[in-house]
């Protein structure tokens, strides 16, 4: 029964949008599920030690990417992605190994991450002409004649974007699935081979380090390039820079990163935050939700460090643990 | 001067010290001696109030120590040079000596003990301006010494002093550790060394997994058959 | 016959003066985030707030600067010391990504009652210092006296941490906290005076900005990041490096904005920052304080 739990929850969240909620509604369950694959994709790195304040420069890769291919070069998004992605996974792995070989962790790694996505978001103001500057850009609509289109990767209905936000939501987490288990089985080999030369596990830990890496920046990249496709428009402050790479970070910590569901309950946390709030009050009051996130997470990290998910399953490993102590 | 009785510590779980009673008299040197892992540390991190006890009472010149906060004790006269030295790395020799006069008592005498301590250890004043984490060992430990010496204590706990120190140099601190002997201050050292400091100890106590097993002048506690067998290879 | 370019050379003592800014900002960030080791990610939202402070008693209740900026000093020196106490000690013996992650919260905290208190328009504080001619060059007064206060405020940081007792307990607190309390000294005390001294010196940088710049809430993210560059840069801890880190970015700002763009200047100071964390990650004079 527990185990289909998981499923029961897949098949009730696809049918969700079926019992004919409004455009709204669903456009917030689009966000979340957005975002909640793009905060796992940040997670990944996150839960290993490797905290990046730049994961805004890979989300800004594919959000603008795609856009300035298309306005300017008239190249459909299932053309310039993948170039975007190479371009995502290079950068990666050019900040990625030197900190890794050269042991940049820590404060100093969070910094140079930081540097990064401050770099992608001056380039887009820097190059104003092509990009719009701050007051962002919008890809060319190529729903006038019709309500979707696949060489733009446009599509009017939401219903669509629902679903493939919600396959790409699935995939990211199956990406940590097996991100996971291929861990557990270094982990293994790396404790099993203590007697070894040290220098070969250092390998190996910088080759995993990479390789999740590069994972986490594909993945962000491609979560950047759906934003832009879904929202129609782009800009600097919402798509790069230090504030959505924070909005990451503590939207994955908040929700529980070591947890695979952690970062997607963070995602849901800090969006219905923002709603709740404006129909409790009935008129946006600027400022109160982050003031409220601002406190709430003041307070998890100091009364619940492993976030709202991990907290949870701590609690519910506890008190499965229990009944059998008790009978030995 | 300072006084134990039926003290009890531990650490979260377990538990290090168990009843264990033992005093200081002015102007003595005593010796807890015992092996690895038998509590001395943890001993001498209650008295430093490093550590709570759980059980017990502690006096210090008659006047209750359990309760006192950790940074007072100096100012009670109460100066420990902690296992392994620990010297602040990046600061000079000079600047970990300033450290060791901080309260307020002690800055009026900066000057005076300084020179005191440098008339004690002459390196130490040739590396005055070194950082004191580039000194050699035996160079750390005396200098962890006069850190403790700076603030003018009644009392100085000495944490191992020979631990990690080559033979030579462990000769020099027990040299040390003897003449302060001679001038008159009160120290208790805890130390897996015993030949040595029951050499310089007028009495000593051997603590065995946190109890305390026997007691005695040094030279009653080189003779007892338990030390002379486990620990003197007698 | 121009020997120079007047106008680059402009530029790079802008560069200078600018410099004179930054290592203001960063001096007060050393001394948390380099000196004692504690983040707070949240240190120009202080700064914020110290600006809206001098801002709001001077422009809305009258109070002429030399009242207003004191005021402002104390005000965000209570706010770091608030910000220790509450927020940083329950999580100091943690791992320190959890001060990170803590004083983040207190970034979006502020932040918010920033918007909630004071609205999303710009202010400005109104007060415009002149702006003179040196041989054909164009300064802002209120710069070069950002860039002597900045200076005086980094030699007297400077010999406090070197010559006083207590700067002397500042710098050993990082190094072995545990043991402090064996040389008398109560750690929280140390922690705590730290706080208010890093407050107050940011609240010197927040009167030093709120002349030269609009006040929004979100402004801390425009200067927060360059804050902890510049302190890296310099060798985390070591004042005279940050000063010296704050200037070298500046250049790079300044001349590279006088060449291209404003922007493109940030984009090389930050591809600067990478480059040199690749090859000196320690920065630049680090190991000293």
């Amino acid at each position: 029964m527990m185990r289909a739990l998981p499923w029961i929850g897949v098949a009730l969240l696809a049918g969700a949008p079926l019992t004919g909620m409004g455009n709204y509604p669903l456009h917030l369950m689009i966000m979340c599920l957005l975002w909640a694959f793009v905060y796992t994709s940040w997670a990944l790195m996150g839960r290993l030690g490797m905290t990046s304040f730049g994961h805004g420069a890979f989300l800004a890769i594919g959000a603008y990417g795609v856009v300035m291919a298309w306005n300017l070069f008239g190249l459909s998004p299932w053309r310039s992605l993948p170039i975007f992605l190479l371009l995502a996974a290079l950068i990666a792995f050019l900040i990625g190994y030197p900190c890794f070989r050269l042991k940049i962790v820590g404060h100093y790694f969070a910094l140079v991450t930081l540097a990064l996505g401050e770099i992608a978001r001056m380039l887009i103001i820097a190059l104003r002409d092509q990009t719009g500057g701050s007051l962002g850009a919008t890809p060319n609509t190529a729903l006038a004649d019709a309500p979707w289109s696949l060489t733009a990767l446009q599509f009017s209905s939401k219903l669509v974007w629902f679903y493939v936000i919600f396959g790409f939501w699935l995939f990211g987490l199956w990406v940590w699935t097996r991100v996971d288990r291929s861990m557990a089985r270094l982990a293994l080999e790396a404790i099993s081979q203590e007697e070894d030369a040290a220098a070969s596990i250092g390998i190996n830990v910088t080759r995993l380090k990479l390789g999740v890496t590069v994972i986490s920046a594909l993945m962000t990249c491609l979560g950047g390039a759906l934003y832009a496709q879904y929202q129609l428009y782009v800009n600097p402050e919402t798509v790069s820079g230090i504030g959505v790479s924070l909005q990451m970070v503590f939207g994955a910590i908040a929700g529980g990163m070591f947890v695979r569901l952690g970062p997607t309950v963070g995602a849901v946390f800090t969006l219905l935050l923002a709603e709740v709030l404006r129909l409790a009050l009935g008129h946006d009051i600027h400022g109160l939700d982050t003031t409220l996130y601002g406190l709430m997470l003041i307070l998890f990290i100091i009364f619940m460090p492993k976030g709202i998910l991990g907290a949870a399953t701590e609690a519910w490993n506890r008190r499965r643990a229990r009944p059998a102590t008790a009978a030995a | 001067m300072l006084a134990l009785r039926n003290i009890s510590a531990g650490y979260a779980g377990f538990q290090a010290l168990f009843d264990v009673s033992l005093e200081v008299k002015a102007g003595e040197t005593v010796a807890v001696i015992g092996p690895n892992g038998a509590g001395k540390t943890t001993l001498l991190r209650v008295v430093s109030r490093l550590i709570d006890a759980t059980t017990g009472e502690m006096t210090m010149e008659g006047r209750r120590l359990n309760d006192v906060a950790s940074y007072e004790l100096v100012s009670r006269g109460i100066a420990h040079v902690p296992e392994n030295r620990r010297l602040f790395p990046k600061l000079t020799v000079e600047e970990n000596l300033r450290m060791g006069a901080f309260v307020p008592q002690a800055r009026a005498h900066f000057e005076e003990r300084l020179a005191r301590v440098y008339q004690l250890f002459p390196r130490m004043e040739e590396r005055r301006h070194q950082a004191a984490g580039t000194l050699s060992g035996g160079e750390q430990q005396m200098c962890a010494i006069g850190r403790a010496l700076m603030s003018g204590p009644k009392l100085l706990l000495l944490d191992e002093p020979s631990a990690g120190l080559a033979p030579v140099v462990v000769q020099s601190i027990f040299e040390t550790v003897r003449r302060m002997s001679t001038e008159g201050y009160t120290v208790l050292i805890v130390e897996q060394n015993i030949r040595q400091v029951l050499k310089v100890a007028s009495r000593g106590y051997l603590l065995e997994t946190g109890r305390i097993r026997a007691a005695g002048t040094a030279a009653e506690l080189l003779d007892t058959d338990e030390i002379k067998k486990a620990y003197l290879g007698i | 016959m121009e020997i120079f370019d007047i106008f680059l050379l402009e530029a790079v003592v802008n560069g200078v003066l600018l410099g004179g800014i930054l290592a203001l900002l960063a001096l007060g960030l050393n001394l948390i985030f380099g000196v004692i080791d504690v983040v707070w990610i949240c240190y120009a939202e202080l700064i914020m707030i110290g600006m809206y402070t001098a801002f709001y008693l001077h422009v809305d209740f009258g109070w002429p600067l030399w009242l207003a900026f004191p005021a402002c000093v104390v005000v965000v020196s209570a706010l770091g010391v608030a910000l220790h106490h509450f927020v940083i000690r329950p999580v100091l013996t943690a791992e320190p990504i959890n001060q990170l992650l803590v004083t983040g919260g207190v970034l979006f905290f502020l932040q918010g009652v920033a918007t909630l208190a004071f609205g999303v328009e710009f202010r400005n504080i109104g007060v415009r210092l002149p702006i003179f001619e040196l041989g054909g060059m164009f300064m802002s007064l209120a710069r070069v006296i950002a860039f002597l206060i900045a200076l005086a405020a980094m030699v007297g940081v400077y010999l406090f941490l070197k010559r006083t007792y207590l700067g002397t307990a500042i710098r050993a607190i990082s190094q072995d906290r545990a043991i402090m309390p064996l040389m008398g000294v109560n750690p929280s005390r140390i922690f705590l005076i730290t706080s208010a001294l890093g407050g107050a010196l940011a609240g010197v940088a927040a009167c030093l900005l709120v002349l030269q710049y609009d006040i929004h809430p979100a402004i801390g993210l425009s200067f927060g990041p360059i804050a902890f560059l510049v302190c890296v840069l310099g060798g985390l801890g070591n004042m005279i490096g940050g000063f010296l880190a704050a200037f070298i970015f500046a250049q790079f700002i300044s001349v590279g904005g006088y060449f291209f763009h404003l922007e493109w200047g940030y984009v090389l100071a930050f591809l600067f920052f990478i480059a040199f964390m690749f090859w000196r990650p320690q920065g630049l004079l680090a190991g000293k304080s």
